[in-house]
């Protein structure tokens, strides 16, 4: 194994840097029901990084538990070194940790543009008097300022096309690339993506595919995803953590784990004699 | 006169020297409007001649040699459009590409032209290059735009774009004095663009067009149309055509209007509709699709909002045309009109972003009547043309107040046209192109040495009109066992105006009647179908539906009438047609990948259906072969009926005639 805090260098050259966040003996119970047993991993600045796993494995619960969004029953999680106690989700995204949903998540009555708009909410300063004042106040300013910010973001997602729809009119495909940019919008450390390819056609995995890598390789964003297509994985995360029942059964680059005994039997099943 | 004329030509004898013109005209008004970040950018003649500068300053830099060629790939963009004058600058030869070409496409283009330099639009034309830079080592070095991606290419031998023009700004005292001595070296007979024509008969052919063809024929256009500083053109086609380059370089250099590049190809209609230009050109597929979706949204649309259209666009049918044309209209009918410009028309033409149009061109393959007077009835003054690459374009073109659906106009300012004895249209102009680039073959098989050259297609001059009509490829056309004209592509481009065919083909040459295939379109005849309550299985069973037959009969026979108001091809009328069971498909080898029918192919495998045309039967058992898409092969077997349709009498004038 690597060593915890210094970084590495991918065989495509990006350079992956200390831990920025680690999950130590997480459990996580609702009531009876062991969501999470005892799972330790660790996420290193820049990379992208794979939870995969059967159906009921408890990625998405451990995707909560990274967000903030579930507090571990037992075990803490360290962010920048520090320890984490409970949070509000503003207070999440304001240490830079966004996501998108497995079942989209936006308004679908508002355009794309507003849509990305809410992502800037965080970025934004002015208060709702000095909005009603609006320019003299420096809230047009900053308006302006953020749009920019959103601008870049939809000609980096290429949906320049659709900016004005409402997000309601579009189909399932540019829905997940929405909701991505809006995630990008807050400028995050770590994005967060769960299934971000769920449903979709092999010619919108493709674009998605590059858009994830482009976003970890322009803005040097974290990127934790979860993700059911295996092929997908296996191409663009540099670690992959899998799970199976909330038990961690293996950890490591896409070649390790791919020859984990433990990950095949979970997969294909193992032979009962 | 002549004297001014031979001063134009001394002030401005390339696109460079036009730039300068331009500059000392023109200086603050847009020259280019780009729309990024969702904000439409401008750049006026003068920042455009400095960036323009700059990029030419930095390709001496990088050891850009006078008649260089320098192929430019990439969607319009103002910088691309700067990267072929600075390359005219250096004494170097832009060669625009299609930017949707396969990597092996661009290979042959790339080694036929020897290009050293390369301006992508983006990683994605980068990669095609570095794809098949071992195969081409002619190149030295490549130039992008957009930065994206390419942050871990290797750079020895590539820059953006933009840092060759901040390269070029900071040797600018090196490389000035040579760069002036350059662009002073060009003459009226310098090569101004390389173009590769298309190519679908065998390999691409580069079509070498001088500064005196191109600035010629913007001129002449430009006056034709009374073309001025203040319009506006949306640059949208592929920069690697004829027309695109005329348009966006030609005319908008002469004239010194301004150029507006779209945000990215999928915005286009919005762009279109935010700049609304005042100049436009459009293949008629574009104005198909326009037509289309609105008919498509005002079927949805409210009971009142459909009768106040239903209303006027009758109107506009009655007398949008001849108001347009400035035919004397009563004033009631003015009355109307105006009240229908108020309630709809002008609504509509906002939407569809042609509110400031002044001068619309269609032109590349026949538009459908109907498509074009709805155009013209909504006072848009749509016109066609009819032109191709080695002409520099234009060839013949509609006089404003002259304008029909079947004809192309009359020859364009300078142009001589003529009609060889078989039928094909022969021109010669100061457009007329220099040759093909390392092909004297082809040139002197194309170009006489008077300078004709012939079209491949053939038409003829309406007489009492003057203006010219074309009928079909030439090679097409044929004679019938009566000697009669055979012109199979004119019927079935009549018959393809019917949403409910798609494909038509004719046959009939050196036969004493036509005869036809028909193919339905199952998109719309399935929908009328459903209106109509039939109930069908399949593609097979609603194509030999009596009622479909009824309908197709309906169109032949409309068709035919049309045909026979036509003195010269009135032989050509429909006497019996069958509606195919298969689409023809270009996976079965019946027509091109871009949808052009294969007559020969189609005559051999169909044999028995077209001997089934003439002899007479009612019906007739047929088994065809079939290639799915994943390549099995695969049957089909029908009993196809074979319908009469009548056929009207010629006009007397027809017997004077032959």
């Amino acid at each position: 194994m690597k060593d915890m805090n210094e970084g590495y260098v991918t065989a495509d050259g990006r350079q992956i840097g200390g831990v920025i966040m680690e999950m130590k003996n997480i459990t996580l119970r609702f009531g009876g029901v062991v969501a999470i047993k005892d799972i330790s991993f660790d996420i290193r600045e820049g990379e992208i990084r794979a939870i995969i796993g059967p159906n009921g494995a408890g990625k998405s619960s451990m995707l909560n538990v990274i967000s903030g969004f579930y507090i571990p029953t037992e075990g803490e999680v360290f962010y920048k070194g520090i320890k984490r106690g409970p949070m509000k989700p503003y207070q999440v995204a304001r240490l830079g940790i966004a996501r998108t949903f497995q079942n989209i998540a936006l308004f679908d009555g508002m355009s794309v543009l507003d849509n990305i708009m809410t992502g800037r909410l965080t970025h934004m300063k002015k208060g709702l008097m000095s909005q009603a004042g609006w320019w003299w106040t420096g809230a047009a300013a900053e308006e302006h300022e953020n749009r920019e910010k959103v601008e870049k973001i939809i000609d980096f997602l290429e949906i320049q096309n659709i900016r004005k729809t409402p997000v309601g009119r579009l189909p399932y495909g540019l829905k997940k690339r929405v909701e991505l940019a809006r995630a990008l919008a807050a400028e995050p450390k770590i994005l967060l993506l769960d299934e971000p390819m769920a449903g979709m056609n092999v010619e919108e995995k493709e674009d998605m595919s590059r858009f994830i890598l482009d976003v970890n390789d322009e803005f040097g964003t974290t990127i934790v995803l979860i993700e059911h297509d295996m092929g997908v994985v296996m191409d663009l995360s540099d670690r992959v953590v899998v799970m199976d029942y909330g038990k961690k059964i293996g950890d490591g680059t896409p070649d390790e784990v791919r020859s984990n005994q433990d990950v095949i039997d979970a997969y294909l099943g193992v032979a009962h004699d | 006169m002549a004297d001014a004329v031979a001063k134009g030509q001394e002030s401005a004898q390339s696109i460079p020297a036009l730039l300068a013109r331009n500059v000392a005209r023109y200086g603050g008004y847009p020259a280019y409007r780009e729309k990024e970040f969702g904000i439409w950018q401008s750049w006026s003649w003068a920042e455009a001649a400095e960036e323009i500068r700059a990029m030419a300053l930095g390709f001496l830099s990088l050891g850009v040699e006078r008649g260089d060629y320098i192929a430019i790939i990439g969607r319009n963009r103002p910088m691309h459009y700067w990267s072929m004058v600075a390359a005219q600058m250096c004494g170097a030869i832009p060669v625009p590409l299609y930017q949707d070409a396969a990597a092996d496409e661009m290979a042959y283009v790339m080694e036929h032209c020897g290009a050293r330099f390369v301006v992508c639009g983006d990683q994605e034309q980068v990669d095609k290059i570095v794809e098949i830079e071992d195969r081409i080592h002619a190149i030295t070095h490549v130039t992008y735009t957009d930065k994206r991606g390419m942050r871990k290419y290797d750079h020895s031998r590539m820059n953006a774009l933009e840092d060759v023009q901040a390269e070029g700004c900071a040797g600018h005292s090196r490389y000035e004095a040579e760069l002036d001595k350059r662009i002073a070296e060009l003459t009226y007979d310098s090569t101004c663009v390389m173009l590769y024509t298309s190519g679908t008969t065998g390999k691409p052919k580069g079509v070498v067009l001088s500064n005196r063809n191109i600035i010629e024929t913007a001129k002449a256009s430009s006056e034709f149309d009374h073309l001025n500083h203040n319009d506006e053109v949306l640059a949208y086609l592929p920069m690697a055509w004829v027309g695109d380059f005329i348009f966006s370089i030609g005319q908008a250099y002469w004239s010194g209007f301004t150029v507006n590049c779209p945000e990215s190809p999928e915005t286009m209609m919005i762009d279109l509709r935010e700049i609304g230009p005042t100049y436009f050109f459009a293949p008629p597929r574009v104005f198909e699709n326009q037509l289309t979706s609105v008919m498509i949204r005002m079927e949805d649309a409210g009971k009142l909002k459909k009768k106040l259209f239903d209303h006027y666009m009758k109107v506009a049918r009655d007398v949008g045309p001849d108001i347009l044309d400035g035919k004397p209209v009563s004033f009631g009918k003015r009355m109307s009109y105006a009240l229908g410009n108020f309630f709809v028309y002008g609504p509509l033409k906002n939407t569809l972003g042609f509110s400031r149009i002044r001068v619309g061109y269609t032109a590349g393959e026949a538009i459908g009547p109907e498509i074009f007077s709805f155009y013209r009835s909504l006072g848009i003054n749509l016109k066609q043309l009819y032109g191709q690459t080695e002409a520099s374009v234009f060839i013949t073109q509609q006089p404003d107040g002259e304008v029909r659906a079947d004809t192309v106009g009359v020859p364009s300012p300078g142009v001589e046209v003529k009609i060889a004895d078989n039928g094909e249209v022969f021109y010669r102009s100061p457009g007329t192109f220099v040759e093909y680039y390392k092909n004297a073959e082809s040139t002197a098989s194309t170009k006489d040495p008077e300078g004709w050259v012939a079209t491949g297609d053939a038409g003829f001059f309406e007489e009492d009109t003057g203006h010219l009509r074309i009928i079909d490829r030439a090679k097409d056309v044929g004679k019938m066992a009566d000697g009669r004209l055979f012109a199979p592509k004119y019927v079935e481009n009549k018959l393809k105006f019917y949403p409910s065919i798609l494909e038509a083909v004719v046959f009939g040459a050196g036969k004493d009647r036509c005869t036809a295939f028909i193919n339905i379109d199952l998109t719309a005849v399935g929908n009328w179908a459903e209106r109509n309550n039939i109930s069908y299985a399949s593609y097979q069973e609603l194509a030999g539906h009596p009622r479909v037959y009824e309908m197709i009969r309906e169109h032949v026979e409309e068709v035919n009438e049309s045909i026979a108001e036509d003195p010269m091809l009135s032989g050509c009328q429909v006497h019996r047609f069958l509606i195919l069971h298969k689409e023809l498909d270009a996976d079965d080898g019946e027509m091109t990948r871009t949808r052009k029918v294969r007559r020969n192919v189609i005559g051999e495998k169909f044999a028995d259906l077209i001997a089934a045309l003439y002899d007479g039967r009612d019906e007739i058992y047929t088994e065809t072969e079939v290639t799915y898409e994943d390549g099995r092969k695969g049957s089909i077997k029908a009993t196809l009926k074979i319908a009469d349709a009548k056929v009207v009498a010629p006009k007397q004038m027809a017997e004077a005639a032959e």
